[in-house]
């Protein structure tokens, strides 16, 4: 299995670089803070793809993960100046690592289930995570929420290093991705995926693979909530706890193809923006719901294997020369049997 | 002890409307495998409709579900025929998850826009009074609930045991690739019980709006309690379902008395993760597709 192909290098390298750009090239703030929005449900939907996409056992839930990391963030800095207002970006990944410490056991029950079951629990634990920030008052300090000292960042550039926060987490997320793929821990997932109990009868320790994904996947995105608050310095439960984060971060996953590399990040590229510009247009109003409601289920119903798989097939159909395109990938058995009829 | 007392007394009559409320998820789990998400929204739908009906046309509550029920159900089929219909097979349990929570924010945007966020109440005549029996308060309004939550769940279980199209709904739970050799068109029987599952959430809708107030946003704390329910019943079974309902209505109530009602919520979740780590199948969980 060569890793490091020279195409997918030259694809990061020209994204990555033209990203660390962009902030330089348009400087203007509604531009950067849009970009920041975007990068944010980008790394989000990334980190939901380890486990969502690679594992198939679909997380509903992870924006608990989200307020947590937002929630440490926020409550370590609430008081305390930021100096220089760098030190919370460095005490990132200990928020990652305490929220993948905390997120074992909670995996280790959810892992119980499987399916709907599991989708279900962790729809719950976005629920507790709610109520935990609401009621243990003397910690998040309830609905009233929990504000933090602004950054001396400069007003002209005052986006930027939230910016470069999140496509340095970004491409942390995509890169555990890509290696993941490779990996003997992503052959697993996919074992597991495809069937979990042949991949435990033939040896594959499902248990630790799905663990230790879960636990790498809400790390990240809770390193994700914790800039988001700096960011925004100032969180409610209602805010940080939000379901639309995790619902918009799955909507990209399967928009831009789940189980892809860059699938869910073209997903984000694609709807962060259109969502921003709607609620812009629409304002408060709860319309946006409405609009938020349709995009999902056009996406589902017109598109439910997202933008990359499609197109990867169209190309390859066209590369035969005929209307390849029409044997159905993902199934197994339906390859084998259009096979077999063709011999 | 008294307020135990109480509390149980409270949390029964609770239960009786959660058990409606899961009863719908717990049917349309079984025809079709698919959770619905949008239960909780149905449910405020539903409280919103019998809301108007109350404010506007002076329909009582009670009487307005035989209005707001059939609404619901033609609402439910349109949805199951248009979004989950088309949803391929291999994917349909993922996919009808999020179809699903879709359309509960569809729902809980439109009720937004047409009703505000601020809380309502249906309020009737009769809201305040209760009886006392044995020196325990009992809401009459609360009474009146479980009752029809009782008379439409009899209502249900009748039409699934005695009817063509019951022995027809239960075929198609027990296995589905029989029932359609046999001659049942499992696509109608799906669109049916879909429309029948959420019509009892409207009616469980009517019920919850004068008992307790809503927003349009209340459908989410609604389908966490609901969810925990059906998993607590074991996915799938309508006799776990009511009596995980009952469980949840009393552990709620005496939670609250006990602890903290700010905390009351939390007693789903922690019996939820108690029965994972003990019995992941659910009380009346069976491993195969059960019979209703």
């Amino acid at each position: 299995m060569s890793r490091i192909r020279p195409i997918g290098l030259v694809r990061a390298a020209v994204v990555l670089g033209a990203l660390t750009a962009f902030p330089f090239l348009f400087p203007a703030n509604w531009i950067v803070n849009m970009a920041v929005f975007t990068l944010m449900y980008a790394g989000l939907a990334t980190s939901w793809n380890l486990l969502g996409g690679y594992s198939g056992y679909l997380s509903l839930g992870h924006v608990a993960f989200f307020g947590i990391g937002a929630y440490a963030i926020a409550i370590a800095f609430q008081h305390g100046g930021v100096g220089s207002g760098y030190v919370p970006f460095l005490v990132l990944p200990l928020v990652g690592i305490g929220a993948a410490i905390i997120a074992l056991p909670i995996a280790w029950v959810a892992f119980r289930t499987r399916g709907p079951t599991f989708a279900i629990v962790t729809i719950t634990l976005l629920f507790v995570a709610q109520q935990l920030a609401f009621n243990l008052r003397s910690l998040t300090n309830g609905s009233q929420g929990i504000g933090m000292a602004v950054p001396p960042f400069p007003a002209a550039t005052y986006e930027r290093p939230f910016y470069m926060a999140m496509l340095a987490l970004f491409a942390l997320s995509l890169l555990c991705c890509w290696y993941l793929r490779g990996s003997k821990l992503g052959l697993m997932l996919f074992a597991i995926r495809d069937d979990e109990d042949r991949a435990r009868g033939v040896g594959v320790s499902t248990e630790a693979a799905k663990l230790l994904t879960f636990a790498l996947s809400v790390g990240l995105t809770a390193m994700i909530g914790g800039v988001w608050a700096y960011y925004l310095t100032f969180i409610y439960p209602q805010f940080a706890v939000d379901p639309l984060i995790t619902i918009g971060a799955v909507l990209m996953v399967y928009l831009g193809g789940k189980g892809t590399l860059w699938g869910p990040a073209l997903g984000a590229g694609l709807l962060v923006p259109a969502q921003q510009y709607l609620a812009y247009r629409l304002g408060a109003s709860e319309l946006y719901l409405v609009g938020y409601s349709a995009v999902f289920l056009v996406v589902i119903l017109a598109l439910p294997r997202g933008i990359i798989p499609s197109l990867t097939d169209r190309i390859a159909g066209l590369r035969k020369g005929g209307t390849g395109s029409e044997v159905p990938a993902e199934s197994g058995i339906g390859v084998a049997v259009s096979q077999g009829v063709r011999s | 002890m008294r307020l135990i007392v109480q509390a149980c007394i409270l949390g029964l009559l609770t239960g009786g409307v959660y058990a409606l409320m899961a009863s719908g998820l717990t049917l349309a789990f079984g025809i079709m495998r698919v959770i619905n998400v949008a239960q909780g929204a149905m449910i405020i739908l539903g409280a919103y409709l019998s809301f108007s009906a109350f404010t506007v046309l002076h329909i009582d509550p009670f009487l307005s579900i035989l209005l707001v029920a059939p609404v619901v159900f033609l609402l439910g089929t349109v949805i199951q025929l248009a979004f989950i219909r088309p949803l391929r097979e291999n994917e349909r349990q993922q996919l009808s998850l999020l179809v699903t929570w879709a359309i509960a924010l569809g729902i809980e945007g439109v009720l937004s826009v047409a009703y505000s966020t601020t809380y309502r109440s249906t309020i009737t005549s009769y809201a305040d009074r209760s009886w006392q029996i044995l020196g325990y308060h009992v809401s009459e309004v609360r009474v009146y609930a479980f009752a029809i939550s009782v008379v439409v769940l009899g209502a249900l279980s009748l039409v699934l045991s005695g009817t063509r199209f019951g022995r027809a709904v239960r075929a198609t739970v027990q296995n589905p690739a029989s029932a359609a050799l046999l001659g049942i068109d499992e696509k109608r029987i799906a669109a049916l019980g879909f429309g029948i599952s959420v019509a009892t959430a409207a009616a469980a809708g009517a019920v919850f709006g004068m008992v307790w107030p809503f927003n349009p946003g209340s459908h989410y704390d609604l389908i966490s309690r609901l969810l925990t329910i059906i998993v607590l019943g074991g996915m799938g079974s309508l006799r776990g379902t009511v009596v995980a309902a009952l469980f949840m209505g009393v552990a709620e109530a005496v939670f609250s008395v006990t602890i903290s009602p700010t905390w009351a919520p939390m007693s789903f979740f922690i019996v939820l993760i108690a029965i994972l780590v003990v019995r992941p199948q659910g009380l009346f969980g069976v491993t195969e597709r059960g019979a209703l």
